[in-house]
């Protein structure tokens, strides 16, 4: 063994790789902190500032804090009641993504057929869709009016059937791109290894592939679980009445009954919850990244043979079929079924001042050109931001980064409605007034964007060898250029991916934005959801057409974004 | 004159020296290939030159100047790598022309020199190709063309060819050493392969746990090696304790001749397989294993008195295995080791 190895050196991969010295030590802790400066203060001003004057206005009175109002909250049978709900369908939802979408998984990685690309493609569209394009998707299709509702007169909207398959529909991809992603890289020669010492085709799978795929199978479940646990725009529309979770009573209570001291002690049980699975996410994935001996996944697929293997092809095809195609072209229907007959009527209202019965001062149309904007800038600070946090924790892990990684995941789940009632409260005085400007909805937009810029990023910056680096200084590049020249062209494209998934995040942010966004100003989710706030065929029409618009534009940015994901780098999402 | 000079060299990661007070000098135009074990810090000792690794203690001179403070970029040394890590971004010509881009040569000026190193180095016409189609032996090259480009005053190869397999090692060394003597590049080479070490280097340094247990002419270190320690790592077994007086040794083989002005008392000798002859009379052995090693018989002998014995003997009329033969051992062969 060579030395450096023994020391923990700084450069992955085999060969030596000396440790720091302890000068040297010091200086890259600098730099360290240096890059982590911007996302530190980033977060700290637009995200634990907002999100603690929230907590803190709800249970700081005239009489001190009043820590008692959490067990009063707590107690409330209508909270209960919530919390009971939430936990329970996201378990459920869980389930059921894993039920349905781990066949999808296996399907996707071992299996070679015609059209894969475009499939899986197709697979990953309701990932970046916005919840609210889901919703509405969902509601052309079991809502009232929808399509079951008007070949057999069923309806599931207002039932939780209709809140789960939404959440399957929303999270099939994560299972199968990250599942599937893996089991596509183990090579089977290991279980042909087991086969010949003896274990039957069952046993070889369950104790080799199992065991490789179990720890990337509970990072996904997690991810859902966390995803369904803070659900707000699927359960908003879906839901009614009947059905809250957290982060949509976080919502009532604040904007409809002014309740702060109640959203606030609902904000920090979802903080809590989600620090929860975060950290249990964290260490699962650590140990997804024990040692697997991974292959070209070009080489481990096969067409499918016999019929066990081509009626689970044609399972899956179906499934995708009626779960994910059905609903978009439901919603693609309906936005050209206007009143006269299949024509573009509805789109044409949109460019109408007085669409949506006065809800708008400005035609809804403005909306796209709104959101492009405003995700355009808020891909931007997401790119700074999220580029900086990586570069920083691309250096070795220590408890502290560590600390800070998870940090970066956590808006992912804090309640986007909690953080864009806390731009508005506390963002409004000098020296930081942004209440008018327009920067504030992009701000919003990005911290939701971060998380996925450095999942992303980091494992693409992390593969790249220290000694490429070092090449490069022996033959004269000094540390600017040695990056410029190795790191910057190597994950370039990991670079575009990162803005293309921050770019489709920012268009549907919908819990933070409808709180900020200016009327006049509306966002093209705030938009769908104004229309659909409002009876009418007509505003029931130009949700879906507006919905359809909003589609389009995530999945060819996601189709770009296929085109441009290397195979190697599958990285978190 | 001399070009690189180490003082006292050392090199810790927290209580463990990997390199441990160094002294080391290697003149212009002079080829040292420094030889070890792995772990044996000889790695590091490259990367403290190019500057990739503190000093713990000593120093670093190149051409007389103190390279304290000096970094990597700057040092003007070439470093070809283990796992020669080319750019994969780059093509063949854009690896090689990296050094020159850096030092600011103009586009004309760095296509002739890379086009006059792929020449050199055995693959022209090679710029346009991927870094990914190359064979290991072409990587090589193309490291070694990437290296030389800037016309480094010292080039510095680790493990140059450990990943070849053995029909190129051996070509390339021979290539390696004509390129060298043809163009007066100063070199210092790290490789474990004595065989390696030996064929290329003018001087070589033999290292142990951070220290430098041997320094000389491939041809004093083969025939005088300096302790138990580089006999063994040279691959000879045959070392035991002896008491040596008035010319002879005596082992546990029995009386053992050793060469004249030979040092005296409690030791240690070495007998190179060689040097153990298939005679008529002397210590009886039964053969227990024979090698064919294609320009002799390599024979593991078991003595009846002390432990196993290495001999080598001519193809014809080589012993079968459980024969029963007698040895005698050839002075000039034999070596006396200070006891460690």
């Amino acid at each position: 063994m060579d030395p450096g190895a023994a020391s923990g050196g700084a450069a992955p991969g085999s060969g030596p790789a000396p440790g720091p010295g302890p000068r040297e030590g010091g200086r890259a802790t600098a730099v360290r902190l240096g890059l982590m400066a911007v996302p530190l203060v980033f977060f700290a001003l637009f995200f634990a500032y907002p999100v603690g004057a929230i907590v803190g206005r709800g249970l700081d009175t005239d009489a001190g804090w009043r820590f008692g109002r959490i067990g009063e909250v707590l107690a409330r049978p209508d909270i209960i009641g919530v919390l009971w709900f939430t936990t329970w369908q996201a378990l459920a939802s869980t389930v059921l993504t894993l039920l349905i979408a781990l066949p999808g998984a296996y399907v996707f990685a071992r299996f070679e057929f015609p059209g894969k690309q475009l499939l899986r493609a197709v697979v990953t569209v309701p990932f970046v869709l916005p919840t609210v394009v889901v919703g509405t998707a969902f509601l052309a299709l079991v809502g009232r009016g929808g399509l079951l509702d008007e070949l057999w007169g069923v309806r599931l909207d207002t039932t939780v059937w209709a809140i789960l398959l939404a959440h399957v529909f929303f999270n099939y991809a994560v299972v199968v791109r990250s599942v599937g992603g893996l089991w596509a890289q183990l090579d089977p020669r290991q279980e042909e290894a087991a086969r010949v010492l003896g274990a039957g085709r069952f046993a070889a799978w369950r104790r080799v592939t199992l065991p490789a795929l179990a720890p990337a199978v509970a990072a996904a479940s997690l991810m859902v679980f966390l995803f369904t646990f803070t659900s707000f725009g699927v359960v908003q529309i879906l839901g009614g009445p009947a059905y809250s979770t957290l982060e949509v009573e976080v919502y009532r209570q604040t904007a409809q009954l002014l309740d702060l001291a109640t959203a606030a002690v609902l904000t920090m049980v979802q903080f809590a919850a989600v620090g929860l699975i975060l950290a249990v996410h964290a260490r699962t994935v650590r140990k997804r990244e024990t040692a697997l001996r991974l292959v070209d996944p070009g080489r481990t697929a096969h067409p499918p043979r016999g019929w066990a293997q081509r009626s689970l092809l044609g399972g899956v095809l179906l499934t995708v079929a009626l779960l994910i195609v059905l609903p978009l072209g439901v919603l693609v229907e309906r936005s050209f079924d206007a009143p006269g007959g299949y024509g573009l009527a509805f789109y044409r209202a949109l460019q109408d001042e007085g669409a949506g019965g006065g809800t708008f001062l400005v035609p809804p149309m403005e909306a796209i050109g709104n959101s492009l904007e405003y995700a355009l800038a808020a891909t931007a600070i997401a790119l700074v931001v999220g580029g900086l946090a990586a570069a920083a924790l691309t250096r070795r892990a220590g408890r502290f980064v560590r600390g800070f990684d998870a940090l970066l995941m956590l808006p992912l789940g804090v309640s986007a409605v909690t953080v864009g009632f806390g731009f508005l409260i506390t963002l409004d005085e000098p020296p930081l007034d942004l209440r008018t400007s327009w920067i504030l909805v992009p701000l919003a937009q990005a911290l939701v964007g971060v998380p996925f810029v450095v999942r992303t990023m980091l494992p693409v910056l992390r593969a790249v060898d220290g000694r490429l680096r070092e090449a490069a200084a022996v033959l004269g590049a000094s540390p600017l250029r040695a990056w410029r020249e190795v790191d910057l062209p190597l994950v370039r494209r990991a670079l575009l991916i990162a803005a293309g998934f921050a770019f489709a995040v920012s268009l549907g942010e919908f819990g933070a934005t409808v709180f900020i966004a200016r009327p006049d100003e509306p966002t093209l989710p705030v938009a769908v959801a104004r229309l659909l706030g409002r009876a009418g065929e007509l505003n029931y029409g130009q949700a879906m057409a507006l919905s359809t618009i909003l589609m389009l534009v995530c999945a060819v940015s996601l189709l770009v974004l296929e085109r441009l994901r290397p195979d190697k780098t599958s990285g978190e999402f | 004159m001399t070009l690189l000079q180490l003082d006292g060299v050392s090199v810790r990661f927290g209580e463990r020296a990997v390199v441990d007070s160094v002294d080391l000098a290697v003149a212009e135009h002079e080829t040292v290939c420094v030889l070890g074990p792995s772990g044996s810090g000889k790695s590091t000792l490259l990367r403290v030159v190019a500057g990739l690794q503190r000093v713990s203690a000593g120093r670093v001179l190149l051409d007389g100047a103190d390279q304290a403070g000096v970094p990597v970029h700057r040092r003007g040394v070439g470093l070809m790598f283990q796992d020669h890590q080319l750019f994969p971004h780059r093509d063949v010509g854009g690896n090689v022309a990296f050094g020159l881009r850096m030092r600011g040569s103009g586009r004309d000026e760095s296509a002739g020199r890379v086009a006059e190193l792929l020449e050199l180095v055995g693959l022209p016409g090679a710029r346009g190709r991927a870094v990914a189609s190359l064979s290991g032996g072409e990587q090589q090259r193309v490291a070694l063309a990437r290296a030389l480009a800037p016309s480094p005053r010292l080039l510095m190869l680790d493990e140059p060819l450990g990943q070849l397999d053995r029909g190129l090692r051996e070509r390339l060394v021979v290539e390696l050493q004509g390129l060298f003597s043809r163009l007066g590049t100063t070199v210092l080479a790290v490789t474990h392969d004595q065989g390696e070490a030996f064929a290329l280097a003018d001087r070589v340094v033999v290292m142990r746990d951070g220290r430098i247990a041997q320094a000389g002419t491939p041809l004093e270190v083969w025939q005088r090696p300096a302790s138990e320690f580089v006999a063994r790592f040279l691959g000879f077994e045959n070392v035991v304790p002896a008491t040596v007086s008035a010319g002879v040794a005596a082992t546990p083989w029995g009386k053992v001749p050793v060469p004249d002005g030979s040092p005296e008392g409690e030791r240690l000798v070495l007998i190179r397989p060689a040097g153990v002859l298939l005679t008529d009379d002397g210590l009886r052995c039964a053969v227990e294993s024979r090698t064919f090693r294609g320009t002799h018989v390599a024979l593991l002998l078991r003595p009846e008195a002390g432990p196993s014995l290495e001999a080598e003997c001519g193809l014809a009329g080589a012993p079968a295995v459980g024969d029963r033969v007698t040895v005698a051992f050839a002075p000039a062969e034999v070596v006396v080791l200070p006891t460690p």
